[in-house]
Order: C-alpha cells, then structure tokens, then sequence
C-alpha cells in the first residue's frame, strides 16, 4: 500500500502543474487587456499601465507562468484587486461553509438513497423498484436551482420553518445546522439519487452471489442476508460513486450557494465575475482544481485499501 | 458494454451498429416515452414564432406581474411578457446551445480517445493526460470561467459547455478501441494494408458508436442543465433575448409575489432534462448486452 500511495502521489504532482498550465492559458487567452476588463473602458492610459503592473502583466509570459506556478504551489495566490485582501485568506473564511454544505449533501444522499437502492434491488421489478428507478431518474433530472427554488416555496415561505437566505454564524453549531437544513436537501437530492441508483445494482450483483445462497441455506433471517451478506458487498462501487461525483456537488454548490445568498466559494466566485476581480478568479479556480485533483487522489486511494487488486495494476 | 464480446466489423457493421441498437431500443418503453417528450419539446420549440400567444421581448408593462389565466397561461413576468411565449422560445436557445455543444463534443472527443486507443504510445499518453487535466475542473466551473473569459454569447456558450465534455467522450471512446485493436481482424486489416484512418473510422467506430451515444443523450442532459447554470448567473445569452435560466434569476427575485415565473419555468428545464435522462437510460440498456436481461 506505501508503495500505491508514493505512485499515486507521484503522478499527482504533474496533474497538478499541467492543470495550473490550463488555468494560467484560459485567463491569458482572455480577449482584450485584463487590466481594461478590471478597470473598464474609460481608465485613463496611466491607471492601465498602473494595474499592468500591479497584475504582472509588463513581464514577459514566461516569468508571469514562472511567477503564477511557483506562487500557487506554495500557496500565495495574490490579494484581492477589490478588497486587497488576500485571496487564500477571503478563501478560507468561507470555506467552512462550503465543507459544510458539500459533506452534509453527501450524508442526505447516502441516508436516503442507501435504503431506497437496498429496497429496491430486494424487490427488483416490483412497484417498489419501479417507482424508485423514476424517482432516482427524477431525482438525476432536478436542476440545482430549481430543487432550491421549491425548497424555499415550500418550507422557508409556505411553512416558514427554515430560513429564506441561509447566514450561518461559524460559531454556534445550531444555528449552522439549522441554516444547513434546507440547502443540504437541495444539493442533496442529485447525490441520493446517484447512490440509490448504485446501491440498487451493486446489490442486485451481491444479492445474485453464491455466498447468498449459501446464507440463506444456512438459515440466516432475510434481513440479515440483505444487510449483513449483501450490503458489506454492495458498499463499494457506491463509496466510488460518491468519490466520483464529489466534484459534480462542488459545481452544482455554486448555483446552491447562489439561490440560497450563502457564503461560500460560489458565491465568492460570482462576485469575483461581477467585479472583474481577475485574481480572485485565478485564485479560485487554483482552489477548485486543487479540490478536484486531492478528491480524485483520496477515491484512488480509498480504492486501493478497500480492493487489493488496484495496487498491483 | 465488453466489446470484444460483441464486435461489429466489416463491410455494413456501422449499419449493423445502429440497427442492433435501434432493435434492442424498441424493446424498452421508458426510452421510447423519453423520446417522444423529447421530440414534443423541440417541435414546441421550433414552432415558437407560430404557436408562442405574444411576443417574447415586447413589454406590456401594464399586465406585469399576473398570475395564470385564460389570457395569460403561465402568468407574466416583472414586464408583463407572457411566460409560456418567452419558455417556447427560451427552449430555441437551450436546445441549440446544448445540441450543438455536445455533438461538436462528440466528434472532437470520440476521434480523439478512438486516435489514443488505436495508435498508444506517447500519443495515447499526450491525448489522455490532457483530457484528464481538463477533467480535473468542476463541469460548472470550467464553463463559467471560460464564458467569464470569452465573453457571455451563444457561440461562448457552446464552446465552453464542449471543452467541459471533450474529455468525458475521449474516455469513453479509448476504452473500446483498445479492446478490439488487438483483435485477428483488425491485425488483418492492417495486413490488407488498409489505412490506419479507415480502420478507425470503418471497422473500430461502430463498436464504440453504442456507448457514445448514451452518453451523449446523457450529457445533452447536463448541458441543458449547465446553460440554464450559466444563463441563471448572468453568463448566458444576454437578455432581453428570453432563456429559461434567465427567466428563472428573474422570477427569483419575485419568489414571493410571482413564484410561477420560476416554477413553470424550472419545470420546463426538469421535462427536457427528464425526457433526455429517460432517452440515455434507455439507450445504455439497449446498448450494454449485460442490462438487456436487467
């Protein structure tokens, strides 16, 4: 296993370069001067040449990769040309928020579509499964804003049980809980229906094995041949699938983030556009990549310890 | 789908593809009604100028904000614009942007995994460390920084929403050809010395033809999905042009007074996703030999 994890780790080095390579061309490909996007149209010549400097821009496109690369892989991602703070800093004030509402998603997906994707697969081509694959297909079809939208209608102005916007105060676990409630469900919905639809054909494959048969032979109660037997088996192809769609609950947190007015990088990132805040973008995306490249190092490693086989390939 | 098991090759086997998969299609029901509401929304779409009651941009600033009616199906909008006539032609623009996106998406991404499976080496290695580092941003994220980056237009749009699937085609399209490249027959097509651009294109393309539909239905799916994204946070077509995650930002700022602007909107992008994801659903049974008898 050391020896996977120090491969992994290896290959994990050049993704990460090669995806700051990506983001540093996107940004410079950018039609037009940066620094008249930041200012506008009507900056005078001096100002222009003023932020040309302030973003690196005078330097030849070499020292500015050279310069952009070695500052992110240690971290410094600028300051903020609206703010003047720094970006890592503005980053890491929200961050908890957007942790929360990510982790809090996946626990919705996996507590409601774990039984839905069991229940299923033990009464395969019954109603119970029928309705279950439509709402799970359902439940994959749900814009993000929308699943939102008919949250607040229903339970922050019909019912005004939770709040309309969601401000959770950091300190206080309640309220961060309570502020969490309803923005979990919606970004939740898509990763319950990934697991249930997982979950249902991972145990109708474990379900088929021998080692059922032969637990059933040996007289063991359905319910513990379905849950002991067939889920112990069933489980992983459904922990990939939430490694795998990790990143999908990171995009889909930005529109969440957005209708629900919660801090986060979402809503950092759509500032960031609004006022052309072109080294906060940067820096964001820098965050977002480093996100996706660590989940996909974390499911490649939970992948080898819980299969032996994926070390030797 | 294994595709050493169920290789198509030779003369006709792109016909013989898609026959087997139009057969095995025509077996399930549930692809059929994605198909049919599918179909419904792009005849609703295209027959816009015809059938949309109003104008989609001519304000009525007098009728703003009323509810469904006899006059007014859906309601109007803060500028008294019918919202059923602005969802048939906000449909034009989310069709076009997602059907033209993934099918440039499609070319670009099938030829090149079908290029990196077939040719290995270090151009399999340049063309899928590529792919994986475009696959290492958030769907959503890469095609709000490239439209932020390019400029919010309908062209931008179908670039950024493209580049975002490019890699999740390459994938899918490498994984097959690797397979059946070590095949006899395609050892004796190269005997024949048949070209490596006919090989590709005539006898390992219609084994990969299958999966890649599927997920090109899927990822239509999504792309509508990202438009609306897109649309809802100001990067999309610019208004008064009507697009549904526009109408949908719109109508949230009058959640309390006027919630059908963005119920019966959203409810236009779930049908559409819905039909899409029902269609792919089908289409992957039809094509995967192990779902058939699922």
């Amino acid at each position: 296993m050391l020896w996977y994890t120090i491969r992994r780790l290896a290959t994990t080095v050049p993704t990460l370069v090669a995806v700051l390579t990506v983001i540093f061309i996107i940004i410079r490909i950018a039609p037009g001067d940066p620094a008249i996007a930041v200012l506008g149209d009507n900056a005078t010549q001096q100002s222009i040449e003023a932020m040309r400097e302030r973003l690196g821009l005078n330097q030849p496109l070499g020292a500015q990769y050279w310069s952009f690369l070695s500052s992110a892989l240690t971290g410094d991602l600028g300051k903020s040309l609206v703010s003047g703070r720094s970006v890592l800093g503005e980053v890491l004030a929200v961050l908890p928020h957007t942790l929360d509402l990510t982790f809090a998603s996946i626990l919705v997906g996996i507590v409601l579509g774990l039984p839905i994707g069991i229940l299923a697969a033990v009464y395969r081509n019954g109603a119970i499964d029928y309705i279950a694959r439509i709402l799970s297909l359902l439940g994959l079809s749900f814009p993000a804003f929308y699943t939102a939208i008919l949250l607040i209608l229903a339970f922050a102005i019909h019912h005004p049980w939770f709040p309309v916007m969601s401000n959770p105060k950091l300190g206080d676990p309640v309220d961060r809980l309570y502020n969490l409630v309803l923005p979990a469900f919606s970004l939740g919905l898509i990763m319950v229906a990934y697991v249930a639809r997982t979950a249902r054909s991972s145990m109708i494959a474990a379900l088929g094995g021998d080692f059922i048969r032969t637990a059933r032979a040996k007289g063991a109660p359905a319910r513990i041949v379905v849950l002991r037997h067939g889920l112990r088996n069933a489980i992983i192809p459904v922990i990939t699938v939430i490694g795998l769609y990790l990143g999908l609950l990171i995009g889909n947190s930005v529109i969440t983030e957005i209708v629900f007015n919660r801090p986060g990088l979402g809503k950092l990132i759509v500032g960031a556009l609004e006022q052309r805040d072109y080294t906060m973008l940067q820096g964001l995306m820098v965050i977002y990549a480093f996100f996706i490249v660590l989940t996909n190092l974390l499911t490649d490693l939970a992948y080898g310890l819980s299969d032996p086989r994926v070390k030797y390939q | 789908m294994s595709a050493v098991e169920t290789t198509r090759h030779g003369p006709g086997a792109f016909t013989r593809a898609v026959t087997e998969i139009v057969h095995a299609f025509n077996t399930n029901k549930t692809s059929w009604v994605g198909l049919v509401i599918f179909l419904a929304i792009c005849v609703l779409a295209l027959l816009a100028p015809v059938i949309a009651p109003y104008d989609p941009i001519k304000q009525h600033i007098a009728d703003a904000l009323q509810p469904p009616s006899q006059k007014y199906w859906l309601g109007t909008d803060a500028f008294g614009r019918d919202v059923w006539s602005r969802i048939l032609w906000g449909g034009r623009i989310s069709l076009l942007v997602s059907v033209a996106s993934i099918s440039i998406a499609m070319v670009i991404g099938s030829t090149l995994g079908i290029v990196a499976g077939y040719k290995g080496g270090w151009i399999d290695q340049i063309i899928m460390r590529a792919m994986d580092v475009l696959l290492s941003f958030p769907t959503l994220v890469m095609g709000l920084l490239v439209v932020a980056v390019l400029g919010a237009n309908l062209t931008n749009l179908i670039i950024a929403i493209a580049l975002t699937v490019i890699p999740k085609f390459a994938r899918i399209a490498r994984a097959p050809t690797v397979a059946v490249k070590e095949l006899d027959y395609i050892e004796a097509c190269r005997a024949l010395g048949y070209s490596d651009t006919r090989i590709m294109a005539v006898h390992i393309l219609p084994n990969v033809i299958g999966e890649v539909l599927v997920l090109a239905s899927l990822w239509t799916a999504t792309a509508v999905r990202i438009e609306a994204y897109l649309s809802f946070i100001g990067l999309g077509v610019k208004p008064p042009t009507p697009t549904w995650g526009g109408m949908i930002r719109q109508g949230f700022e009058y959640i309390l007074d006027a919630p059908w602007m963005c119920i019966y909107t959203g409810l236009a992008v779930l049908v559409l996703v819905f039909s899409l994801n029902l269609l792919g659903d089908g289409l992957r049974d039809a094509v995967d030999p192990k779902l058939r008898n699922e």
